[in-house]
Formats: C-alpha cells, structure tokens, sequence
C-alpha cells in the first residue's frame, strides 16, 4: 500500500465507516440498538486494518508535509480509537443516545478530526483537525435538547470554544505573518538557526498557548469544563475528558516541540507555572463538589496539571511519560464516567448521597468503581500509580523538584476526595437498609466496556514494561529530529 | 532453580484476595475457611524461609529473586531477605495466621465476635494489604518497595471505615491514610532524586537498593535528602510529633486490622525507614541522628505517660504501641551494633506483644461492649486464656527478663547509654510508667468484681480459635525469651551489613 493511504489509513476508515452508517441507520430504526454495536465492531475493525497495514516504518511527511505519518501520531489514533469504541458502548446503555444514529456519527467525526490532530504537521492541517474535532463535540454536549442543562453545556462548550479558537487562531497567523511558513519542522528551524527572535513572539506563544490550555482544560482556562462535563450526557463527559484531552495534549507536544525548541524559547518555565496552578486549582476545587460529575470534572482538570510536569520535562523520559499517562488515565477516567453513567442511568442522579449502599447492590460495580478511584489518585497497584510515578520522575530528573512536589502534595488532596466517595459506595447504607432488594444490572454493552477498562487499568499497573516500551517508541520519535 | 519462596508468599495473598472475591458473598464460611488456608500456607512457608535461614546460619540476601520488569528504567522486581527482614517476614506470617482466626467469628450468646458482615470483602482487603507488607519486607528494589508500600497503605482505609467503631471510624480512617501518604509520597520525591542522582555518579539507571548502596551520594546530598526520606517512612512507624494517626487508627479499627497495624504496618514504616533512610543515606543518618533520637526518646517517654492516663482500654495499647515504636526509632538512632540488634528484636517482639494485646482488647470489647476500664472487670474467670495472655504480653511490655521484650529493650538501652548516657536515663523512666499501666489494667480489667451490669451480659470463654491464636502468640514470646538464640544471632548479622554500609561506626 503506498505510503500515502497508509499514512491516512485510519481517517479514510473512519469516512468509510460514518458513510456507512450515515446510510444504512435510517432503515435500522426499531428493535436494538443496532448502530451502537456497528459503531463499537467498526471501530474495532479499523484498529485491526490500521495495525495490519498502517503501521508507519520510518517518520515521514506526506501530502506536501501537512501530514507527519510517525510512531507517536499511530499511537494517538489507536488510542483514539479505542476510546471512541468504547464510549459507543457506553451511548448503548441511555436510551436516547442509543437510539439516534447521529450520536454515532457525531462521534466518528470527532474522532477522524482527532486523528489527523495527531499527525498535523503544519500550521493550518493543525487548526482544521482541532475545529473538526471541536465541532461535533459541542453538537454532542448539547445532544439532549430537552434538557436544559445539556443545551446550556453545548451551548456554552461552544461558546468559549469559538472564543479560545479565534483566539489560537490569530495567534497562528501571527506566526506565519513574522515566519513566512506554516510548516512546524520550518518553523523549528527559523527559531534554531535565529531568524526567529524572542522578543515579539512571547506575545504569539501567549495567545496559542490560550488556545491550546482550553483544549486540555489547563487553569486559568478551565472554568468550561465542571458545567460542560456536568450538563453534557455522561459518556460524552467521559470523552470529552480523555480522548479529546488526549489528542490536545498531542497537539501540544507536538507543536511546542517541533516548533518551539526549547533552547530558544522558554515555555517550560510558563508550563510549569501553568501545571503547578492547575493541579492545585482543580484539587482544591474538587474538595467541596457532591456532584459526581463535577468532581471528576474537576479531577479532570488536576489530571492535566500532573501531565503537564512530564510536558515541562520535555525530555525523552518526560514524554514518555506524558504518553503513558495519557493512556493510562484515558483507560481509568472512562472507566469512572462509564459507571457514573451506568448508575446515573439507574439511580437517576449523579448526587454522591445516591451511591449509598452501592456496595450490597452490586458488589462488582462497586468494586470497579474502588479500582477506577484509586487508580485515579494513584494508587498501586492500577495505572494511575505508575504513571504518576513515571511523570514525578521525569520532573525531578529535569530539575523541577518544586513543581514534583506541587505534584505530590496534591496528590495528596486527591485521595482525599476520592476517597471520600468510596465512603458512601462502601460504608453508608440505604434508608430502609434493604439494598438486597435493589439490585443494579448492567447491559451487555457497558459490562464488556468496563470489564475491558478494569483489566486495562490492572494491566496497566502491574505489566506495565510492554506499555512503556510503546510509549517510548512514539515519543522517540518527536526528539529524533 | 530453587523454588521461589518469597514471590510466592507476597503474592498468595493477593491471589487468595481474588479467589476470594469470586466466592458467592453468602457462603460466609467457605470464604473464612479459604482465608484461613492461605494464611496458614503463608505461616508454613514464612516460617521454612525463618527456619532455613536461622539453621544454614546464613549471612547476608538470600532467596533472591530477581526479574526483569522494566528494563529502560532499570526496575527489577527483586527479592532477597536478610538477618533484619527475615524476622518481619515471619511476624507477618504469624499475624496473617492469628488475625483470621480472631476474625472467624460467631455470633451467640449476645456475643458478635469477628467479622459478620460482608466477610468476603474484609478477607479480601486484608489479604491485599498482607500482599503489600511482605512484599516491602522482601524488596530489593526501590520503586516496587514503594509499590507495595502503597499497596499497604490503601486498603486500610477501607478495612476500617467499614469494619471499624462506629464512633470515630470515619475520621480516623481519613486521618491515618492522608497521614502515610504525605509520608511516603514525599519518601518517593527523594527516592527519584537518589535514583537520578545515583544514575549521574556511576552511569547506571537502576532502582535497584544494592546498586543505590554503592551510588556514593554526596554528604552534602545526603544531609539534605536523610530527612525527608526517613521522616517519611517514620510516619508509619508513628514517630513524634507524626504519631497522632496511630492511637486513633488503631482503636477505630476492627480487632484483626489492629493487629495488622500495630503488629505489623509500624514495622513497615520503621524498616523502610531504615532500608532506604539509614542504609542508603548512612552520612545523612550520622548528620541527623541527634535528632531522630530526640524524638525517639519523646516517642518513648510520653507514649507511656499518655497511655497511663487513658481509660479506654483500647487508646492505653494504641499509646503503648507509639512508646515502644519510639524504642526501635531509638535503636536506630544510636547507629550502634547493641542499638541496632535490639531494635530488630523490638520490631519482632513488639509485634508479637501488641497483636495479643489487641487480640484481646478485642475479645473482651466483643462480650462487655464497652472499653472503658472502670466499667471491667473480672474476667480472668470467664475467659482465662484471654487473661493468662494479657499477662504474659504484659511482662514482655514491661521488658521482664525471660520473655522476648527484655532481650529486645536491653540492647537498646546499652546502645543508648553509649552514646548518650541522659537518654538512657530519661528513656527508663517509661519502663516505670509501663509497668504501672500495665499492672493496673491487669487488675481492673481481669481481676476483681465482675460489675453487675455485665452479669447481664451472660459473658462467655472465648472461642477455640480464639485460644489458638493466643497460645501462638505467647509461645513465641516466651520462647524467644528463653532462647534468644533463636533470632539474636540472625539479627546481628543484619546489623553488621548495616554497620558495614555506615563505614563500621
């Protein structure tokens, strides 16, 4: 296959699939949810394809250099994928979202636009990828129009999202307005050889940075995520804070250090400030939150604070460690929004008081549920540990020994709350004190979704050397150049 | 090969857990009867590992493991005991074994002993923890020291605020678990640095502790790291003005987890401080040990005062278990040979001692219902065993010659006196203070008038299980008492490596 189609491969899939499903859904309508299970077989089947034939055997550009086809933009669709496969199966388990093909396509969309993040290597491939993305992310937050709170979520989504993208926007055309090019590797090699200078491109860095910190919801430009994640429906939460998050911190890796070299310019320092306010904001944020969705909003914010001490690093162990990270939290934060969803759906609130008693109603889920929150606050032996660990050694081997210790004193707040949660999941009781007769089942779908998670976040912890080793390949790769 | 001894007692545990797990939550027994096979498979093979070390009179690491885990960053999963660690190793065994005897339960006569509810997740829990105390007991490297240190810390959480005293569960399991994770997070920040810098002296990225041994840290490196690094493993070992999670833990949580945490977790918290402060950090320890015996001899002293004015039975053992920790902190802190010894033998003993006294706390609270020592009394005729078992624990804490607590307290003392003959003679007078809480509980607790309202209660003997656990327990003491010989001479070679590592001070 040439080298073209492969470096594509899983987008021109994923248009192959959306058609598909564009076209055939309206004659599905009826019994089961036939395009959840479609969405979930097709998107594994593309991975499959996508690890058959797509796998990239050296860095190259295609498409006249808009396109990097490498280790680390294969990995990041794969994880895309991934994630998107299993929030399909996650909209099987609410009843509208079930039933509505667009749901389905809403979130193939975003995934294609996803991946070509991954692997932009310009400018302006960059910034299509992201609006591709965003787009049908904001239809997706606001999906239930009923409801007033989802409709606020999409349409505030939107709203802030527009601002931050017009924002980055004229940030990037500034650039290209100073460099005359909008090819990252080009760009790269006017700040090494000088012909960049510092001084008016602080203010540029500035506004992409804006742009970039909404995406991954790095404080000061965090305040969206708690009411998008809150009012939007649980399992587009749960995508909105891991693969889209992912594929954000992806962008960001790979503009700033393919674009930016460090030696030139000084963004660690400003990351590092950012990652220290964010973890710390998010934390202290979360403490008071009895909602379950806000607190892991919230959570979700502090996550990316803790990646972004691997960003700062900005080392071969600190990337890897950012890769690593991401991966591992996407496993346990869709796992945590996954049952969030599953018992929402149930208990028909998110309010922490509705777990009580979770524990004699279905001892597995709240066993799960034990393993996604601990993995969260990073605790052996789930991914969450390793992967703090990993992050922390990255800092402390760059020299940022204060902002790993920012690091682990928020840690610190972080089981705090979580375990909190665990209190009312294992330790409070129903009123009548009759949680036997008030059994929760879970669908098919969501049962193989968060067995899968469960096992991945264990994997995670436990084997992780083989994790490792591909996190390493794909972060080679964006050093090596 | 040789057969993998200690993989396979860190990890029954934890496949017992999940075999445990899939168990139907109804078949209360069959989840106890397979608790209680593992544990006594874990004793069996705890106990071959002692024996074989004590008979081969071996010296140095042994029934090492080693495997590659991942090998970019240099983290082994390594295994290896030596004269120090091999006695814990054995202690957990042994308070794995007793602990799930004293939870079996029954419920009879008024009486609620044990774990009734939702027992397949208390063993569970417990069995995740046991996973974790010997795994940082037989680790050789640092990053799966700390794996399983948090894997040690977590379930704890769990275990009490679902099985522990109503009153003040909630809080105290909150307090306890925030306490051991700054502790040990703020441990792993100096750990990284030890590695990297580790890494920058001799070339190699390893985790691996023998290889951080020969690292040649820099004093002045080492002066600014020892704190950090010790203090935070010292948490757990309840060093003052860190200790205020421990009396509190220990009484809000069930009879078996306090046994574990007193009995066991103290020690984890003392060894790591010692394996990874101490052994890795010697100038950093020679810098700072007239601090750390300054707080030790805090520990000691006002431990025993405070636990001589509670009057809940339970907070008096919580208390006494932070003065004799203080001891071993002590033993550390002297750096000296008879410092050391007795401090190995302390970390065994102790552990021993506290887990009976708790066993029995616990029994006595199951059939009273109340702790509060003027409400008792009179128990030494209902519940003999119980009492002849107190006693005994009891002469250990007071360091009476011919059990174990003297051959452990006495090196102590004389390491103590060598260096700073005031502590010593500060530090004694806890053994008054001991003797004295310890002789007026006895009395009022077992002997006496039993008070009219517990008549009531139609308070019954303990069960045979219960018996089992207790003469285990005493038997070790008074055994190692009788013959010290059993586990001095192990421990001294432990303490020669870590006398060799300090520059033979």
């Amino acid at each position: 296959m040439p080298v073209l189609f492969q470096s594509i491969l899983p987008e021109l899939l994923l248009l192959i699939l959306a058609l598909v499903l564009f076209v055939f859904e309206p004659f599905w309508k009826g019994e089961r949810p036939r395009s959840g299970w479609v969405t979930f077989y097709g998107l594994l089947l593309i991975m499959i394809l996508s690890l058959l034939f797509g796998t990239p055997q050296a860095s190259q550009e295609t498409f006249g250099g808009m396109i990097r086809f490498d280790w680390f933009a294969f990995l990041f669709k794969m994880l895309f994928l991934f994630g998107a496969a299993l929030t399909a199966l996650f909209f099987m388990d609410h009843e509208v979202l079930a039933k509505r093909g667009e749901a389905y396509l809403l979130l193939l969309a975003s995934t294609l636009g996803m991946c070509l993040m991954a692997s932009a290597n310009d400018l302006v491939m960059l910034y299509l990828a992201i609006e591709t993305t965003s787009i049908p992310l904001y239809v997706l937050a606001g999906f239930f129009l009923h409801e007033e709170r989802s409709t606020e979520a999409g349409f505030k989504y939107l709203f802030f999202g527009a601002l931050t993208s017009a924002v980055m926007l004229y940030g990037l055309s500034l650039l290209f307005g100073f460099a005359g090019t909008t090819s990252l590797p080009a760009l790269g090699a006017m700040f090494s050889s000088g012909q960049l200078s510092l001084g008016v491109l602080l203010g540029i860095l500035a506004l992409i940075t804006i742009g970039l910190a909404f995406k991954v919801s790095v404080a000061p430009f965090h305040f969206w995520a708690p009411d998008v994640y809150h009012g939007a429906p649980t399992a587009v939460a749960g995508f909105l804070s891991t693969a889209s998050k992912a594929a954000g911190f992806a962008v960001l890796l790979r503009l700033f250090l393919v674009a930016f070299p460090t030696a030139q310019v000084p963004w660690p320092l400003l990351l590092a400030i950012l990652a220290a306010l964010t973890m710390t904001i998010g934390n202290l944020l979360a403490l008071p939150q009895t909602n379950l969705k806000r607190l892991l909003a919230y959570s979700s914010i502090a996550h990316a604070g803790y990646v972004l001490i691997g960003v700062v690093a900005a080392t071969q162990l600190g990337i890897t460690s950012v890769i690593f990270y991401l991966i591992a939290y996407l496993l346990t934060n869709l796992a945590a929004f996954g049952i969030v969803m599953v018992l929402g759906n149930v208990l028909g609130s998110d309010e922490v008081t509705a777990y009580n008693g979770l524990s004699r109603r279905s001892p597995w889920l709240a066993l799960a549920m034990l393993v996604a929150f601990l993995s969260l606050a990073g605790m052996p032996p789930f991914g969450g540990f390793v992967a703090k660990v990993f992050v922390f050694a990255a800092g402390v081997q760059a020299g940022y020994t204060w902002l790993v210790f920012v690091g682990v004193l928020n840690s610190i707040v972080g089981l705090y709350y979580y375990l909190n949660v665990m209190k009312y999941v294992y330790l409070y009781r129903l009123p009548g004190e009759d949680e036997e007769k008030h059994p929760i089942a879970l669908s098919r779908a969501t049962a193989i979704g968060l067995g899968v998670l469960i096992l991945g976040v264990v994997l995670f912890g436990t084997v992780f050397a083989p994790w490792f080793g591909l996190s390493e390949q794909a972060a080679s790769v964006m050093l090596l150049r | 090969m040789q057969f993998p001894f200690l993989s396979v007692i860190v990890f029954t545990p934890l496949v017992a857990a999940l075999i445990i797990l899939m168990l139907p939550a109804h078949r209360k027994n069959l989840v106890r009867s397979v608790a209680l096979a593992a544990a006594t498979f874990d004793l069996i093979l705890s106990a071959w590992v002692y024996l074989t070390y004590l008979t081969q009179g071996l010296e140095g690491y042994h029934f090492v493991e080693q495997y590659r885990w991942l090998p970019a960053l240099g983290i082994t999963l390594h295994f290896g005991v030596d004269g120090m660690s091999t006695p814990l190793i054995l202690l957990t065994g042994v308070v794995m074994f007793t602990g799930v005897l004293i939870s079996w339960g029954e419920e009879r006569n008024g009486v609620s002993a044990g774990i009734q509810d939702r027992p397949r997740e208390f063993f569970a829990f417990l069995f995740i923890l046991a996973s974790g105390v010997f795994g940082v007991f037989a680790s050789l490297d640092l990053f799966m020291l700390f794996f399983f240190y948090e894997i040690a810390v977590f379930p704890m959480y769990l275990l009490i605020v679902i099985w522990g005293w109503v009153v003040t569960r909630e809080y105290a399991a909150m307090k306890l678990t925030l306490y051991l994770f700054v502790g040990s997070v703020i441990s792993l920040v100096g750990a990284l640095a030890m590695v990297w810098v580790a890494y920058q002296n001799t070339g190699v990225l390893s985790f691996d502790l023998l290889h951080l041994e020969k690292a040649g840290f820099s004093p002045e490196f080492q002066h600014l790291w020892f704190l950090p690094v010790f203090l935070g493993f010292a948490v757990l070992g309840g060093i003052w003005p860190f200790h205020n999670w421990s009396p509190d833990g220990h009484v809000a949580a069930p009879t078996a987890v306090s046994m574990f945490h007193a009995g066991v977790l103290m020690k984890l918290g003392a060894f790591a401080a010692l394996r990874v402060g101490i052994m890795l950090l010697p100038e950093g320890a020679k810098y700072w040990s007239w601090l750390i015996l300054g707080l030790a001899t805090v520990n000691v002293v006002y431990g025993a005062f405070i636990a001589f004015v509670q009057t809940d039975f339970k907070y008096v053992i919580g208390f006494s278990s932070v003065s004799h920790m203080g001891l071993v902190m002590m033993g550390f802190a002297t750096l000296t040979r008879e410092g050391l010894l007795g401090a190995g033998l302390q970390m065994f003993s102790h552990g021993v001692m506290t887990a009976l006294f708790f066993a029995v706390v616990g029994m006595v609270y199951d059939r009273a219902h109340t702790r509060h020592i003027p409400d008792l009394g009179g128990f030494a005729k209902v519940m003999p065993y119980a009492a002849v078992g107190f006693i005994i624990g009891g002469l250990v804490s007071m360091g009476m010659p011919g059990f174990s607590g003297f051959i452990a307290e006495f090196p102590i003392f004389m390491g103590v006196w060598k260096t700073q003959w005031l502590i010593a003679v500060i530090a004694a007078v806890s053994i008054v203070v001991t003797a004295s809480y310890i002789m007026i509980i006895v009395r009022r607790v077992f002997f006496g008038e039993m008070p009219h309202e517990l008549e009531h209660h139609h308070i019954g003997d303990v069960t045979p299980l219960d018996k089992l656990a207790i003469v285990t327990l005493c038997l070790l003491m008074v055994g190692l008492g009788l013959f010290p010989g059993l586990m001095a001479p192990m421990v001294e070679r432990g303490v020669d490596y870590i006398l060799h590592l300090l520059g033979g001070a």
